[in-house]
């Protein structure tokens, strides 16, 4: 069986976000860069779970971005798979990113691919679902379960106010997230071996990009708390009430 | 041209966040000079024509119960059909469950650029720019959509559900059903509970309770305020409360008019879920828990203490004491 994992480079969880260059840039000055939380901690570990089940199975990473990848990639080979890909070319627009993984994947028959349910960055939550649709494969999101029986796939999707299993038949798609698999740190062993694991560099192919970014906001400052003493809670309840008409 | 709104139902209901889609299409569809139609896959109880309050013309429907649960590839294929027929060329979809499956899916067929979690009107004066959230909430991006047809998910709760005169046609949509590529094997709903997503109020509680024990309180303070129930991830991955109650960077992402957190110390990670409630109150002992940073009210005392007198001095405003 053949994985492909796709991974993102996001700012650490603890990042504080601010703009430059009249607001249209992301302040990377002081950043910790990170492999996005949903790609690592559940679609790699996942991954890397059916391959210590069947050894016989193929994982590639991919990564579309530029060179300054690089180290996330190593970062994500430490932790498991055979070999990485990554596509030579830097976009915020899914469509366009969701191509560039379409090419690779569509070239390599991969049998499944795992995206994770979003990037903590920009919060996309899409490439996973047009990436399906040009690979023409089964797509399903907000994946908590996967176990796999041959090439019947049985996949726990969460809905609201509850979760949905479903049957499906490989090649697929899925989006991963909490409940797939546990957060695994990688060993010293991994480290060294990811050093010389391949790490493949394509040319990104024509594709359009349909969106681009024009600005970024920063949401307003808080006014600040109104503190309420802890024995006067019936003053709390009459601001909530009619100061903020919370209900 | 014109502006179609995907209705999502589960259970043969309409869910609240189409409501706000239908809203939010119709005010799009008001400020470009066209007319919104909306677009319900599956059967509802609902009276579709009463939807026209919410400001649609016409709503399509493909009323087969094969379609009461989520096939992505097959909805999109329809959805991208049906747009192409109507001559939609602005798509809106909730930010929910079924449009993070369907929506990418559908910008694939279309080519159309794709904005997901929009959180206001798009600015149409110069090109076509959509207001997203990005960054867990932690700030917004203005992105402009290039194509001929443009898809936008709008985020949950981000604009208020108003409805006025107008009755909307129904017309059966004449589309054939694509061959099913998933097959359902089973759905557990967690019955009696408000799905988190939806919730207007949210009361939430972290390790500072001590213990899964001690969860009644805040259960009987969400009950007096119809709210949902939720958790910080501690909590969720000690298992004293179920995952899908997590809230926070890695759980689930919530915007609801009032988020109350009890014990909870405002990791930052955590901030990243809950930042967009629009009132949030803070109950913790501790005067230094940076969440009062972050908060509209706080008390700074023993949730053990305050938490039942909030409950008790809230069923008394209500007359349900």
């Amino acid at each position: 069986m053949k994985i492909l994992v796709c991974i993102s480079k996001t700012p650490d969880t603890t990042s504080k976000i601010a703009f430059k260059d009249n607001n249209t840039r992301f302040e990377e000055t002081g950043v910790q860069w990170i492999i996005n939380p949903y790609d690592e901690w559940y679609s790699l570990v996942r991954a890397i779970e059916l391959k210590e089940k069947d050894p016989a199975t193929v994982i590639h990473l991919i990564k579309v971005g530029a060179a300054d990848t690089e180290p996330i990639i190593r970062k994500a080979l430490a932790l498991g798979g055979d070999e990485a890909i990554r596509v030579n070319t830097d976009s915020s627009d899914s469509y366009y990113i969701a191509a560039q993984i379409a090419a690779v994947a569509n070239a390599g028959g991969y049998d499944l691919i795992f995206t994770g349910k979003e990037t903590i960055d920009y919060n996309g939550s899409c490439i996973g679902a047009i990436l399906s649709e040009m690979v023409h494969a089964p797509y399903i999101s907000l994946a908590t379960h996967f176990e796999l029986n041959g090439t019947l796939a049985s996949i726990t999707r969460e809905i609201e106010g509850g979760e949905e299993v479903y049957t499906v038949c490989l090649p697929l798609v899925i989006s991963a997230q909490k409940g797939m698999a546990e957060q695994r740190i990688p060993n010293m062993r991994g480290i060294m071996a990811a050093r010389t694991k391949p790490l493949k560099v394509v040319e990104p192919v024509v594709a359009e990009q349909l969106t681009s970014i024009v600005s970024f906001e920063l949401p307003p400052a808080k006014a600040g708390v109104k503190l309420v003493a802890a024995d006067n809670v019936a003053e709390l309840v009459r601001l909530l009430h009619e100061e903020a008409k919370a209900f | 041209m014109s502006v179609l709104i995907f209705i999502d139902q589960a259970d043969g209901q309409i869910k609240k966040s189409s409501y706000e889609v239908l809203n939010y299409g119709a005010a799009i569809a008001s400020q470009t000079g066209t007319t919104a139609e909306a677009i319900l896959l599956g059967t509802v109880k609902d009276d579709l024509a009463a939807l026209g309050k919410y400001g649609v013309t016409k709503v399509h429907q493909l009323a087969n119960d094969a379609l009461n649960h989520i096939d992505a590839a097959i909805f999109a294929t329809i959805i991208a059909e049906a747009a192409v027929k109507i001559g939609a060329t602005i798509l809106v979809f909730a930010q929910s469950h079924s449009g993070k499956a369907i929506a990418g899916r559908v910008s694939a067929i279309l080519k159309a650029g794709i904005v997901t979690g929009a959180v206001a009107i798009p600015d149409t004066s110069n090109g076509f720019i959509v207001k997203k959230a990005v960054f867990s909430g932690k700030a917004f991006a203005n992105v402009r959509i290039d194509s001929a047809v443009k898809i936008i998910t709008l985020n949950q709760n981000s604009i208020k559900v108003h409805s006025g005169e107008g009755i909307a046609t129904v017309a059966a949509l004449d589309i054939a059903l694509p061959s099913p590529t998933v097959t359902v094997s089973a759905v557990h709903k967690v019955s009696g509970e408000i799905p988190l997503t939806e919730a207007e109020i949210v009361v939430s509680a972290g390790r500072g309770l001590k213990g899964p024990e001690n969860w009644a309180m805040v259960e009987e303070l969400a009950k007096t305020l119809h709210a949902a129930t939720a958790c910080s991830r501690p909590v969720a991955d000690t298992g004293w409360r179920p995952h899908h109650e997590h809230v926070g960077q890695t759980g689930v992402q919530i915007a609801p008019n009032l988020y109350i957190a009890i014990g909870i110390s405002g990791a930052i990670q955590h901030l990243a879920g809950v930042n967009r409630s629009k009132v949030i109150v803070v109950i913790n002992k501790d005067p230094e828990a940076p969440f009062f940073k972050a908060a509209d009210y706080g008390i700074i005392g023993d949730a053990f203490e305050v938490v039942p007198q909030l409950t008790a001095a809230i069923q008394q405003l209500k007359g349900t004491a």
